[in-house]
Order: structure tokens, then C-alpha cells, then sequence
């Protein structure tokens, strides 16, 4: 069932919450909405799932105008960040809730509705504690009867907000996996809420940026990180590196630090941004850039090694102001950096941001080098 | 053996010690002491007093003052009208609180005053207002006499009174149950299609029922023993609209200390079984729920 949102304005009083909002959820897929909080994912959520009302726009599903359809007729499934089971029943009882709240014509026998149920506990490996109270579970195990009683009912499509933000780290990580399991044996069309980068991108099909209230970019995993469409979107999506400065005759440069930026005809103040594996580290400047950093802190937890930096003669705006890259474990043995030496960063992808364009310009040295022709990468 | 005991000694006394030590605010001892002498100089030895009057009797004197089908007759009457007011309170004491919690409208914060007017106002003159109100030339009692609705001086008019001085006890433990509600339940039950009925049958109600049914527990224990305000209204006529409180008046009033402390244990017991047996099925309840 596919979701189309279109032209969603909501205000709380003064607040603008979501700013004419326009999404299509493909069928069958898994959609992220990411964004920080007060970003509007949430109210966007509760909109689709009809427990909050739009001021002003529409929801389809499958092509069916649902705006004015209430949660109880619209038949989704939808899952809290705080589970809220209820307190006072079984978990079984919890699950069969759903089935039994059907009107009496639809309603399963007795029989079919404890059938399955079973089959739901057996689905989320909990059928010893069919006869426990909520008080008595784990935050895990809470979430996993949650997701249990949302789709007993067999809704095609199922809302999750923060579903896995009240978890410890391990929990969460088995749980998104058992998630994802679930979402390609059942096919539903999933919209799930997050403010975590890693897991929107590492779970979803789709991945929807929002920022204030607008959605920023929409796109799969892979390519909302290789190509972010505006400095909030690369912001938010992991750390960066930030070299502000201005650009003059193809080189942008601020205090010691400069960077050859060919290909930008731009002329005044500009940032470059840089993802950490976009940068090498060398014990000479570079042909292309002069940016001198001293190392701070080594981290070898990991499946890389992060490296600390702060710019020598020169100033980032990137938090804390500090630079970090990721070094192989292959490389930090032959290499050895340790703190306190003084590095020079050697750019190999960049993305310039120039001060009147909201979408950034990628430079590729390595390929500058190569071909005397600059390519644009957008 | 006095090498061992020493050795021994310091330990317990050093694990005390650094028990004591873990307490965030100090004065356990302190405080429990003074409250555990208030509770003794307010409630254990006047009630000490009584039981010290009742046992002067014979049992035989205490069946005979206690069975007296004057005295048993008002038990029924203080019973049966209790059970009703306490029932008129349970509906109408959630219904008020149910719309103070969940609705905003101008004077809201005044009728939320106003619920605890009945504890502040002196039970008499609640009395003498309900009996002027219901009387057959009053402000209700005129229009109700017109339909045969007779209420002041009728057992009616008891229940009355009882329901006007207990009903801020449901209110003020339904409440805060009501406000600590999780909107999120509602909106889950309602999400997985169920009606507004079920939602509160199933949801709502099961959450509020301890909290219901203590309110409405101390609302009949303190409708058996209510005086000031139910005299007024009630007639007093023996066997018809007399309450055991009441009795315990009459008999205080014939110098008959005995008599009325016996009859005044008998309603003490069973005020007391019921707050028990309240407070017992309620703890077994939460442990359920809250998994401890």
C-alpha cells in the first residue's frame, strides 16, 4: 500500500511543525524519517497514522483519500517509543487485544484469536511468557510484544515511533535486525521515526531528512551519504570536516591552510566539507592543499582507527573545532601517528559549499589530477 | 572465644554503621519516632479508651446494648444509605473528576476548589443547609413535593447528606490516576480499532478501578460514622431514620458511657476490617501490575 502525503501544514499555536510537507512512501519498503527533534518527523508520523489532524493538506493510501478516516478505520499498525502495553493484561491478552476489539461480524472465534495469538508469541520468541505482565519484561522484550500486538490484526502498513529509542545499545541493535527480518517476510509498507543517523541509514529502504518542520532530502541510504543536498543534510548525517574561507583564483584558503578548488568559478566565501574517509593524512603538504593539523587523540576501538585533529594556523567551524579521520589498523602500524605530531591532511573528495547555493559543488582530486579537465560531480 | 567475639563485633557494627551512612536525608529514627507519638497520643489511646469502656461489660451486657433492635435497626438504615451515597459517589465522583482532568473550560480551577468545600464547610451547617434546601417549602423540596418526592426527614434525605460530605474522597483519588493516565494507551487501543467504549472498558477503567474503589471505600466509612450533617435531615424517628451515630449520641446523653462505646466499637470494626481489606487487595493488585 503506498503512502502519499501531500501538502501537510500543521501549527502548534505559534509553532509551524511541518511546513507543506509532500512525500511518496513506496509499497512494500521501509522509510525512515530522520531528522533532530523539533524536526516535525514525529508529528508527521502521527498524522499519517491519524491520531493527530493536518491544518491543511492530504494522505492517500493506495490511492484512497484517508484524511478524514479515523485511526481506529485506517488500519495500521503503530508501535511507541515507550511500547505502552497495557499494564493490566497478559502479554497474550495484550496481543489478542487488537482481534478482539473487532466489530462482532469480523471478530475470530475464541479459538482462532488464541491460535493466533500463539503464533504471534512464537514469532516473537516469547511464547514462555504468554502469561506475564508487562512490569515483568525487559525493554526488549516490551518492544518485540508491542510489534506483536500492532500487527496481530495483519495491517499493511506499520508505523514505529522511536522504536527503539527507550533501549540499551546492544538491545537496540539486535532488535533493528530482527526488525528488518520481519519487515521482508511481511511486506509492509513501515515508516519508522529515528534521530539516529546510523540507524535510519543501516534499516531503511528510503531515508527522509527533515529539518524544521521541511523535508530536506529524500533518498536510499548510499546515496543521501555520498551526495548530501544541503549543509543540514551532511551536518546531520555523520561527522564532517569544515574548512571555511574564501575563495580566490581557484584556491580557497584561510589563515596557513589553503586547498585548490578546481573547477569553482566562485569568487568570496565559501566552506568545504569533508566526510573522514575523504581524507588522507601525510607527513608532507600535498600538492593540492596546505592544511596542518596536530593530532589530539588516538582511538583504536573499532573496526578503524580515529584520529583527532586540531588545525594548526588556521580555524574550523566543525564542533569543538577539531578535525577526525579514519585510518586503517594496516596503516596506523606502519605509520604510528601518535599525539602531539603534526600532520597535513591530503583532501581526495571534497564538497564545496559556496555562500549563495544551498546544494554543493563535489571536487575530485584525485581525478584532477589524473585528467586535466575538472568533472563536476553534482 | 572472646578473641572470636571481638572479631565479630566490629564487624556488624562497622556494616551498621555504613548502612546509616546511605540514607540521603537524615532523622529516620527522628522522624519515625514523633510521628509513632502521634499516632499514639491521636489515635491509639483514645481508641484504647473505648475498647477499656466496652470491656468493663460482660459480653452478655455488650450483646444485649449492641442487639437492640432500636440499634440494629440503624444499622440497617446507616448501611443501606451509606452503600447508596458511596455508590452515587463512585458515578458522580468520576464523572467530576473525569471532567476535570480531561476537558478545559472557563472555571475550571474554581469547581476544582469547590470539590473540597464538603470537608472544609462544618458538617452541621451543611445539615441545616441540605434540610432547608429539601424541606417541602425549600428551593428543591418545593418542586420535588409537587412530584411525591418527599427527601428532607426520610432515610432519602440521609443519603443526601452522606453524599454530600464524602464525595471529595472519590474525586481526589480518582484524580491523579486519571492525570498520570498515559495518553499513549488510549492512543494504542484506539490504533489497533477498538471503539470509545472498549477503549474505556478495557483501558481506561481497569486503570482507575483501585483508585475507584479505595475513593469509594473511604467514602462509606466515613458515610457510617457521619453525624452533623445527617441529623439534620434525617428526621431521626426510631426504626425508620435514626443512624448509629446517632444512637451513640442518645446513649452518651443518658450517661450511658458504656452503651455508646459499645455500640461505637461496632462501627470502628467494621470501618476497620474494610480499610484493611481494602488496602490488602490493593497492595496484591500493584504488585501485579508494577511486577514487584
Amino acid at each position: 500500500m503506498t503512502i502519499t502525503v501531500n501538502g501537510i501544514n500543521k501549527r502548534f499555536g505559534k509553532y509551524q511543525a511541518l511546513n507543506n510537507v509532500s512525500l511518496d512512501i513506496p509499497e512494500g519498503k521501509l522509510t525512515a524519517l530522520l531528522g533532530p527533534s523539533g524536526s516535525g518527523k514525529t508529528t508527521l508520523l502521527r498524522i499519517i497514522a491519524g491520531l493527530e489532524s493536518a491544518d491543511s493538506g492530504r494522505i492517500n493510501f493506495a490511492g484512497q483519500d484517508v484524511t478524514g478516516l479515523h485511526v481506529r478505520d485506517r488500519n495500521i499498525g503503530f508501535v511507541f517509543q515507550h511500547y505502552a502495553l497495557f499494564r493490566h493484561m497478559s502479554v497474550a491478552q495484550n496481543i489478542a487485544f487488537g482481534l478482539e476489539s473487532l466489530p462482532r461480524k469480523q471478530r475470530p472465534s475464541r479459538a482462532e484469536i488464541h491460535k493466533r495469538v500463539t503464533e504471534l508469541l512464537e514469532m516473537i520468541q516469547l511464547p514462555h511468557l504468554a502469561k506475564r505482565y508487562p512490569a515483568q519484561l525487559s525493554g526488549g522484550q516490551k518492544q518485540r510484544v508491542a510489534l506483536a500486538r500492532a500487527i496481530a490484526t495483519r495491517p499493511q502498513i506499520l508505523l514505529l515511533d522511536e522504536p527503539f529509542g527507550a533501549l540499551d545499545a546492544k538491545v537496540r541493535k539486535d532488535l533493528r535486525r530482527w526488525l528488518r527480518n520481519l519487515h521482508d517476510e511481511f511486506h509492509f509498507t513501515s515508516i519508522f521515526v529515528t534521530h539516529d543517523q546510523e540507524e535510519a541509514l543501516e534499516l531503511s529502504d528510503q531515508v527522509v531528512v527533515m529539518s524544521q518542520g521541511n523535508v530536506e532530502q529524500v533518498n536510499e541510504p548510499t546515496e543521501l551519504y555520498a551526495r548530501p543536498d544541503s549543509r543540514f543534510v551532511f551536518d546531520f548525517l555523520g561527522q564532517v570536516n569544515v574548512l571555511p574561507g574564501e575563495v580566490q583564483r581557484g584556491r580557497l584558503s584561510q589563515g596557513k591552510a589553503w586547498v585548490t578548488v578546481p573547477g569553482s568559478r566562485h569568487q568570496g566565501s565559501a566552506q568545504l566539507y569533508l566526510r573522514p574517509h575523504e581524507v588522507r593524512l601525510a607527513n608532507e603538504p600535498g600538492q593540492y592543499a596546505h592544511l596542518p593539523l596536530r593530532i589530539e587523540s588516538v582511538s583504536l576501538i573499532g573496526s578503524e582507527v580515529r584520529i583527532e585533529l586540531s588545525p594548526v594556523g588556521w580555524q574550523s567551524n566543525s564542533p569543538d573545532n577539531i578535525w577526525e579521520v579514519g585510518i586503517s589498523h594496516a596503516e596506523f602500524n606502519q605509520q604510528r601517528p601518535a599525539r602531539g605530531d603534526l600532520r597535513y591532511a591530503v583532501p581526495e573528495v571534497g564538497h564545496l559549499f559556496n555562500d549563495n547555493d544551498s546544494q554543493p559543488t563535489t571536487i575530485n582530486w584525485a581525478e584532477a589530477a589524473s585528467a586535466p579537465l575538472v568533472r563536476l560531480i553534482n | 572465644m572472646s578473641t572470636a567475639s571481638q572479631t565479630g563485633a566490629a564487624t556488624p557494627q562497622r556494616r551498621l554503621r555504613q548502612n546509616r551512612s546511605k540514607r540521603v536525608l537524615p532523622g529516620f529514627g527522628l522522624s519515625l519516632g514523633i510521628s509513632l507519638l502521634f499516632i499514639s497520643l491521636i489515635l491509639l489511646l483514645p481508641l484504647t479508651g473505648l475498647v477499656m469502656e466496652v470491656s468493663a461489660m460482660s459480653f452478655n451486657e455488650f450483646w444485649f446494648v449492641v442487639t437492640d433492635p432500636r440499634v440494629v435497626a440503624s444499622y440497617k438504615v446507616t448501611v443501606l444509605a451509606a452503600l447508596a451515597a458511596s455508590a452515587f459517589n463512585g458515578a458522580f465522583g468520576l464523572l467530576l473528576a473525569w471532567v476535570l482532568v480531561r476537558y478545559e473550560f472557563p472555571g475550571k480551577r474554581l469547581i476544582d476548589a469547590m470539590v473540597d468545600l464538603p470537608f472544609a464547610l462544618p458538617t452541621a451547617v451543611a445539615g441545616i443547609t441540605l434540610a432547608t434546601l429539601f424541606a417541602a417549602n425549600g428551593w428543591y423540596g418545593q418542586w420535588l413535593s409537587k412530584v411525591g418526592i418527599e427527601i428532607a426527614f426520610t432515610p432519602v434525605g440521609i443519603v443526601v447528606a452522606m453524599a454530600f460530605t464524602s464525595l471529595p474522597f472519590v474525586v481526589r483519588t480518582v484524580q491523579p490516576v486519571l492525570e498520570e493516565l498515559a495518553p499513549e494507551d488510549e492512543e494504542a487501543a484506539v490504533s489497533l480499532g477498538a471503539s470509545d467504549g472498549h477503549v474505556f472498558r478495557r483501558v481506561i477503567f481497569p486503570a482507575l478501578w483501585p483508585a475507584l474503589l479505595t475513593g469509594v471505600a473511604l467514602s462509606f466509612t466515613r458515610s457510617l460514622g457521619e453525624f452533623g450533617a445527617v441529623i439534620f435531615i434525617a428526621g431521626n424517628m426510631p426504626y425508620v431514620s435514626e443512624v448509629t451515630s446517632l444512637m451513640i449520641f442518645i446513649r452518651l446523653q443518658e450517661f450511658d458511657y458504656a452503651a455508646a462505646s459499645a455500640i461505637a466499637s461496632v462501627v470502628l470494626l467494621v470501618s476497620l476490617v474494610m480499610l484493611f481489606a481494602i488496602t490488602l487487595w490493593q497492595a496484591r493488585h500493584l504488585k501485579r501490575i508494577e511486577g514487584r
